[in-house]
């Protein structure tokens, strides 16, 4: 089985596997970081969105193989203490329910507004509806992604 | 025994304190047996071991409070909630509130779970009176040290005062309070004088869920751990025939692949090595029983509401001689599908069987249950199984049925291994416990103007509407009113939906109820509020609702929503209902965006007595709301040939952000005791946007999900 070396929050790991093994799998079963979910596994539901080069990527459907050129930022990697303003918001606004999606909406939403740090309530809506939040927690994650565009500006 | 205790009787019988070893005292209490309105107590007190309790406080002796909730955690919050009870008794600050999942050591007692909305409303006395009973403890130690009478003490926020200006921290007494007796007569707190309850407090896990530390079942993972992926029949009504584990076998990192029952298990070293080995199985089926279809649930439901074998759960005066006098009538059949649960964290469970004990670990509503059937499953003593829960990522009445931890079971049984079953999102989707299929047929006859008559018939696959569903609005307020149900059996699994049956027979009668006024010829919400008219006063235990309370929260929903006086261009929708004792009215705003009917708003009026923590409070109301939206326009399942035709979110829809509303939310103000808020305000979600579309569009809806039905020319009204 080949061995492929990631780049994962900044820290250099190693890994034996196939090809095809989605970066979500290798994250959780083998590096031990849980955080990112599984929800679907075809890249609908977001619940395993991490940063690859700093965009949001569903590391579901991205193979191992191909994530060894990445630098790859996990929910565990987004801040060292929670402080990302991201995270700091979601704590402000009380978001999850259940939570399990959380860390997804949190790593899309972070890509997000480093790319368009002032969005407006409907930029935030299209962004965002790549996610989804199966207790409907939708109005907090929106109040929280406004809340984070303005901690941040 | 008499089963009724007196309050000190029922205190003693689920408190014990222990002074701690570093400093501190433990209350231990049973907080399921606290949580029974009648409790019994053991039958000797003293032979009680602590792990008889499964919930703890503990303060230590710098004055810090830990309560240990045994509760299991699906998103509505009790995790918070509960624990605030006890902390607003024993009177200290939140700030020095710690509350940590409950000891882990199951062997010698069981979890339960309060479903259907009940955790607050029967926790609401024992919870406060257990923080009660503490916070007097302190008191006496602190009185006994001053030579002083407890009546002369007083506390605020941990800190124990007298008369002549002595203060003791509770930390400084624990060691005394400790070795006290069981205090038999405590005061609970005047509703006016609570700090924590009424106040804002954030979900105690906000911090791990947010830096994505491992709280799930999925997450759960120990030393020598194997990962399974199972193979179920891939349509209700076909069984195993055969199978070839070959090319399993091959696949890198699978361990081992057999046959359980009608199922094939993969066990590997990891999910996605599982997954793979699965899809590599050759597995023949052979058909078992009938392979249905939704055409055909379609039809046989029709036939049941045409025909006479009807179960009658209430019958007031004679639906028959009103309908026979009558000079209008006014019949409808609303149709909903089967719908999958669709829980973020797919169904997962940890097992290791050995021959002395049985571990489980992982998501479930219903613990005691679960090892109950584990340890017959396997022909081992119920007090051989020990079950842990984890966070759930989302329940919705999925997690009541423990099928995946007795498949986690008996696979650890047979592979002698520590195993996790992982179902995949196909897995979850279609080895599904659904929502049933279901029709109502509601009938109202009208004489001289007034409404004499209402008759509500009930088809639905496997089960009926239970319990007290029946006498829900409007039972009581029609003379001659009567609720039949008839069922049909099916091999497709169902079973209990966020807010069962209530979740779709709400729609029906609030879109029904506007129909009505108009044939009526009179205002809907008069109408609502007259039928409540009849109500007041009754005298008939059956009835549960309020009249009073129900008048209230569509009056202020009026107000609030500013009905009626939208500007041109929003259409409002109504919709008012009583589930899960709790008293909600809707008001959902709709407006036209290139002729497609979109909701914008919807004001929510909740009436749960007193709201122990507004903000969790409103983002159970708001989920409940969209979630309730999300299914009525979007929830679509059926079934060809006894296999369901969506297995992953590609096909089935789930609502997202960009399709959701503001949820503005206003509570009654109250001092009743608290009432459940995880499910109630979903069920009138769907009359209040089917109202406003028929306001916008013209078009009524009789059929879930709308997105379906909104452009079938037989709908238009």
């Amino acid at each position: 089985m080949p061995v492929y070396n990631l780049k994962v929050n900044g820290q250099p790991l190693s890994v034996e596997a196939d090809e095809d093994t989605p970066l979500l799998w290798v994250l959780r079963d083998q590096f031990d970081l849980v955080g990112t979910k599984f929800g679907c596994g075809i890249g609908q539901c977001g619940a395993c969105t991490v940063h690859a080069d700093g965009v949001a990527t569903r590391s579901c459907l991205l193979k191992v193989s191909v994530a060894t050129e990445m630098d790859i930022v996990t929910i565990e990697g987004l801040s060292k203490d929670a402080s990302h303003p991201v995270q700091q918001a979601w704590k402000e606004i009380d978001v999850p329910q259940c939570g399990y999606c959380q860390a997804g909406q949190i790593m899309s939403a972070a890509a997000f507004l480093k790319q368009n740090p002032n969005p407006n309530r409907e930029e935030i809506r299209d962004a965002m509806s790549g996610n989804i939040c199966r207790c409907a927690s939708y109005n907090r994650i929106e109040k929280a992604v406004e809340k984070a565009a303005s901690n941040i500006s | 025994m008499k089963s009724i205790a007196t309050p000190s009787l029922s205190r003693r019988s689920f408190i014990r304190t222990s002074a701690l070893a570093g400093g501190g005292i433990l209350i231990g209490f049973n907080l399921f047996q606290a949580c029974k309105p009648e409790v019994v107590p053991p039958v000797d007190i003293a032979d009680l071991n602590f792990n008889d309790f499964n919930a703890f406080i503990k303060i230590a002796d710098n004055g810090m409070v830990t309560i240990f909730s045994p509760n299991p955690e699906i998103g509505q919050g009790v995790k918070t909630s509960m624990p605030m009870l006890i902390a607003e008794e024993l009177d200290v600050t939140w700030n020095n509130v710690h509350v940590v999942q409950g000891a882990l050591d199951t062997e010698n007692f069981t979890r339960q779970v309060a479903g259907g909305s009940q955790s607050l409303r029967q926790g609401w006395e024992p919870l406060r009176q257990t923080g009660a009973t503490a916070r007097q403890m302190l008191i006496n130690a602190a009185a006994t040290k001053w030579g002083v009478d407890p009546s002369e003490c007083t506390t605020n926020n941990g800190v124990i005062s007298n008369g002549n200006g002595d203060t003791l921290g509770y930390g400084e007494v624990v060691k005394e309070a400790a070795t006290l007796k069981i205090p038999e007569n405590i005061t609970l707190k005047d509703p006016k004088d609570f700090n924590i309850i009424g106040k804002d407090i954030p979900n105690v896990d906000v911090d791990n869920i947010i830096t994505g530390k491992p709280l799930y079942g999925m997450d759960y993972k120990e030393e020598g751990m194997v990962y399974v992926s199972v193979l179920r029949p891939p349509a209700f009504g076909k069984k195993l025939h055969d199978f070839d584990a070959t090319e399993t076998k091959e696949v890198s990192g699978v361990i081992d692949a057999f046959k359980f029952g009608d199922k094939i298990a993969v066990l590997a070293k990891n999910t996605w090595s599982a997954m793979k080995g699965k899809k590599a199985l050759k597995a023949q089926w052979k058909n078992d029983s009938k392979l249905e279809n939704t055409e055909d649930h379609d039809k046989i439901l029709t036939d049941l509401l045409e025909g006479n074998e009807f179960n009658t759960m209430r019958a007031d005066g004679d639906v028959k001689k009103a309908f026979a006098a009558a000079d209008k009538v006014l019949e409808r059949v609303y149709e909903s599908p089967f719908l999958p649960h669709n829980c973020m964290e797919p169904m997962n469970f940890f097992a290791h069987v050995t021959d002395e004990k049985i571990r489980l670990v992982g998501p479930i509503q219903t613990p005691a249950g679960t090892a109950r059937r584990v340890a017959a499953l396997l022909n081992r003593k119920p007090e051989e199984v020990s079950v842990d829960m984890t966070r759930m990522g989302g329940g919705f009445g999925r997690r009541l049925y423990g099928d995946f931890a007795l498949e986690a079971a008996e696979i650890s049984n047979i592979s002698k291994k520590p195993v996790k079953v992982v179902y995949s999102r196909e897995d979850d989707m279609s080895a599904g416990i659904y929502r049933p299929a279901i029709k109502y047929k509601i009938s109202a006859s009208i004489k001289d103007g007034k409404l004499t008559g209402y008759h509500l018939k009930e088809a639905a696959v496997n089960s009926n509407m239970y319990g007290l569903i029946p006498n829900f609005f409007p039972a009581g307020a029609v003379e001659n009113y009567q609720v039949d149900v008839a069922n049909y059996n099916s091999n497709i699994t169902i079973g209990a939906w966020r807010a069962p049956y209530t979740n779709f027979l709400a729609f029906a009668e609030q879109s029904f109820f506007d129909e009505l006024a108009e044939l009526m010829e009179v205002d809907n919400i008069q109408l609502r509020l007259d039928l409540l008219q009849n109500v007041k006063g009754h005298n008939d235990d059956r009835i549960q609702y309020s009249p009073e309370r129900l008048e209230q929260v569509i009056k202020t929903a009026v107000e609030k929503s500013e009905w009626g006086k939208k500007p041109e261009g929003v259409y409002q929708g109504f919709s008012a209902y009583y589930c899960h004792n709790t008293h909600v009215a809707e008001v959902a705003d709709v407006v036209l965006e290139n002729d497609q009917a979109v909701v914008k708003k919807v004001t929510c009026v909740v009436d749960c007595g007193i709201v122990v923590n507004p903000l969790g409070a409103k983002n159970q109301i708001e989920g409940g709301v969209i979630d309730g939206i999300g299914h009525a326009m979007y929830g679509d399942f059926s079934f060809k040939d006894g296999k369901p035709q969506d297995t992953n979110f590609n096909t089935y829809r789930l609502i997202r952000m960009n399709e959701t509303p503001i949820v503005e939310t206003h509570f009654i103000k109250s001092d009743i005791a608290p009432t459940g808020l995880g499910e109630p305000t979903l069920p009138p979600a769907g009359a209040a946007i089917a109202n406003a579309i028929k306001a916008a569009k013209g078009i009524r809806l009789t059929k879930q999900p709308f997105v379906k039905n909104m452009d079938n020319k037989e709908l238009l009204g």
